[in-house]
């Protein structure tokens, strides 16, 4: 009776913000007071600065919430991917599943005054930073009620409420920005940093460098994270970089080495990375992998107190984007193993099956609701009206100082001299 | 500086060297190393750092050492700066300013010689301008950093040294209007930046022979101030346009266009537009001399354009 019970309250809508709460005769879910200890997959790796321990604590309510965030996450984009092959959803469509522990593991971490800019796979650090599915589905399909009012599509997702900094095209020119938002905070004196998230492919541009020698120079609270999932589009690491240990670059800066498919250990690295940084400057996170079968410990040296670079392992499922099958450089048996052996999702599934914090059939009961949820987001965004032509020449100008401006368009005439 | 504490100045050697033109002297020793920030030479991120505190709410101004090397910058300054506004849906302005020092100085080579107005005159979302004189300079100046849009300031290396009387009240110009330098009645002549002064020598030599020329600064590259310029053409009938930039796809091409458009049918002889030449700025003096206009052929343009 009490399993009825449950199972009517599991299936009564819930709107995507209200976290999951319901009268269970296992209490722990909401609990937020009962200690869970978990222990990383791996021991973080540091270069030049002590590691963080590799225990942490947890409540069942994070697990869930863990759970809940991710699994929606991982929805929305094996929805985008249905999306796009109905050709609702056109253009470049770059998804994170696999990788989503990152989004998670970062936003526990942190708060919404803290930055965080990111290059064009970025549909999941937004649904983390606040963003609504129906904000995602609608700028992906290019609505009015998207994001950026559908002018800017799957690379520019933009949340400034809530300190998300994009969503960029270009691969690299993000991070000289994050470096920026970094600057911005250092002079308002602002006791908040800015994570700037790269990947593999992006190490090897110049402006890094730039960026990681200027903010080292200047103190700046930035923390560099560059998710490595081991392929730059269709390259693999080891065909693009001489020295793929990217933790190592920039060697006076601090790194971290973390496994980027735990979400408790991305916690506890950008826990461990936004302490460092205010107190002394960037570091670097690299959430960097060990491929499937092989553990790499690469102790670093690094002595700066400034820059940290977290080099975040992680493993990205779908291939570069949606024009990419991902198989052609990879095999089917290597994606499967990853999925097999460390999967975020499945991770934090069996910690909680395991802590008896929810029954198996509680848990796929979220994932039912959430794929419900994330049905009626698409609906919702679906009824969305393209944008008016008007659109077209709005947000090219901010009506500055002086006269009306003619635009770009001229259709606009001078008026008035100040 | 003064009046708003987000204001600050970064590019290269601008606070403890004090501006390889001067332009930011002793602004170091008043508003610290934070706020006048000397970055190393990385053009590409010290211009992407400046766009990434914009967006938070600071106002950078990006001093390009030579415009020239913004170029390496140009992804920046097209995607990041340009468009940042348009394509988070109206979330982030970015008030910078790009300013710096070009055109062809005296045998500076090629490299450094670089006009880039031409180059950056189609990025959506900046607006450009270019000053001539020490008033315009400084009235432009705030108002670039008061305008919330990106707005890039074309100065050039040789008009550095002029003097000239100033108002000591604060005054602001307009970013989108032109400059009447001289009415006049027989011709129309646009120009801005260093070939005002070519102008001018040619209008005193025109004056003399008897013709009657306007010339307009244009100072406004992006947008256009076809208000004036329209005014200017429905009096006089005639256009030329003097610029220093080269001939394709240069700001006279652009500004032909629009003339040709808009003010087609009060034209009587079509646009005469003199440019520099298609060619890298030579070193040796003479060719320097002939890469760009001179008063002389201004005075023949105009000549044949009045008969």
């Amino acid at each position: 009776m009490a399993l009825t019970h449950r199972s009517t309250n599991l299936l009564k809508p819930l709107s995507a913000a209200v976290p999951f709460t319901s009268s269970l005769r296992r209490l722990f879910s909401t609990d937020d007071a009962t200690a869970i200890t978990v222990e990383t997959s791996v021991p973080f790796t540091g270069h030049k600065c002590d590691p963080p321990p590799r225990t942490i604590d947890t409540t069942p309510k994070e697990l869930m919430t863990f759970f809940r965030d991710m699994a929606t996450m991982r929805r929305m984009e094996i929805a985008a991917d249905s999306l796009y092959k109905a050709k609702l959803i056109r253009g470049f469509c770059h998804l994170y599943d696999g990788q989503e522990a990152v989004a998670v593991g970062m936003e526990a971490a942190i708060t919404k005054k803290d930055c965080i800019i990111t290059a064009y796979r970025d549909h999941c650090i937004f649904l983390g930073r606040g963003g609504t599915l129906v904000e995602a589905f609608a700028e992906l399909m290019g609505r009015r009620d998207g994001c950026s009012r559908g002018k800017g599509g799957s690379m520019h997702f933009y949340k400034k409420e809530s300190g998300f900094y994009g969503g960029h095209g270009i691969v690299g020119a993000q991070v000289p920005l994050g470096i920026g938002l970094a600057f911005a905070q250092k002079y308002s004196k602002e006791e908040h940093v800015a994570f700037a998230l790269y990947g593999d492919g992006a190490a090897n541009q110049g402006q890094l460098f730039e960026a990681l020698n200027m903010a080292a120079l200047w103190d700046l609270p930035a923390i560099l994270v560059c998710e490595n999932n081991h392929y730059g589009m269709g390259t693999a690491e080891w065909r693009a970089a001489k020295s793929p240990a990217y933790y190592k670059r920039g060697d006076y800066v601090p790194g971290l080495k973390v496994d980027g498919m735990d979400a408790f250990a991305v916690k506890q690295a950008c826990k461990f990375a936004k302490e460092h940084a205010l107190k002394n400057g960037p570091i670097r996170l690299w959430l960097g992998s060990c491929f499937v079968g092989k553990v790499s410990f690469e102790l670093a040296e690094k002595k700066a107190l400034l820059d940290k670079i977290l080099e975040m392992d992680t493993y990205r499922y779908h291939g570069h984007s949606m024009s990419d099958p991902g198989s052609t450089y990879r095999t089917r048996d290597e994606i499967s193993g990853v999925r097999q052996e460390r999967d975020p999702l499945e991770r934090i599934r069996k910690l909680i099956l395991s802590h008896d914090i929810a029954t198996e059939k509680e848990l796929k009961d979220i994932e039912k609701e959430i794929r419900k949820e994330v049905d009626e987001a698409i609906a919702q965004a679906k009824e969305s009206p393209m944008p008016d032509s008007s659109e077209l020449f709005t947000n090219v100008y901010v009506k500055g100082f002086g006269v009306q401006s003619f635009g770009a368009d001229r259709k606009e005439v001078r008026a008035i001299l100040p | 500086m003064e009046r708003d504490a987000r204001v600050c100045v970064i590019g290269e050697d601008v606070g403890h060297y004090g501006g390889s033109y001067k332009v930011t002297k002793d602004l170091a020793n008043k508003y610290g190393d934070l706020r006048v920030l000397d970055t190393p030479i990385a053009e590409n991120s010290f211009t992407g750092m400046a766009i990434g505190a914009a967006m938070t709410g600071l106002r950078p101004i990006i001093e390009g050492m030579n415009m020239g090397f913004l170029l390496l910058a140009f992804n920046q300054i097209s995607n990041n700066c340009g468009m940042l506004h348009y394509t988070s849906g109206g979330q982030f302005t970015i008030p910078v300013v790009i300013r710096g020092p070009g055109g062809v100085g005296r045998q500076l080579g090629a490299e450094h010689s670089q006009r880039l107005e031409s180059y950056f005159q189609s990025i959506p979302g900046i607006q450009m301008v270019a000053c001539s004189t020490p008033y315009n300079a400084k009235g432009l100046m705030k108002a670039a950093i008061r305008s919330e849009n990106p707005v890039i300031l074309f100065e050039h290396v040789l008009l550095y040294n002029l003097k000239e009387r100033i108002p000591d009240e604060e005054y602001v110009l307009n970013l989108e209007e032109a400059e009447m330098v001289r009415p006049g009645e027989h011709i129309t002549i646009l120009t801005y930046s260093r070939m005002r002064y070519h102008v001018m020598q040619a209008a005193k030599t025109l004056v003399n022979k008897g013709y009657d020329p306007e010339v307009i600064d244009i100072r406004s590259l992006k947008p256009f101030d076809l208000h004036t310029i329209g005014n200017s053409v429905k009096k006089t009938h005639r256009v030329l346009i003097v610029e220093e930039c080269m001939r394709t796809g240069g700001i006279g091409a652009s500004l032909t266009t629009a003339i040709n458009e808009n003010f087609h049918d009060y034209l009587d002889a079509p646009v005469v537009c003199l440019s520099s030449q298609d060619v890298p700025t030579p070193y040796a003096g003479t060719l320097e001399e002939w890469t760009v206009v001179q008063p002389t052929q201004i005075v023949t343009a105009v000549e044949q354009l009045c008969h």
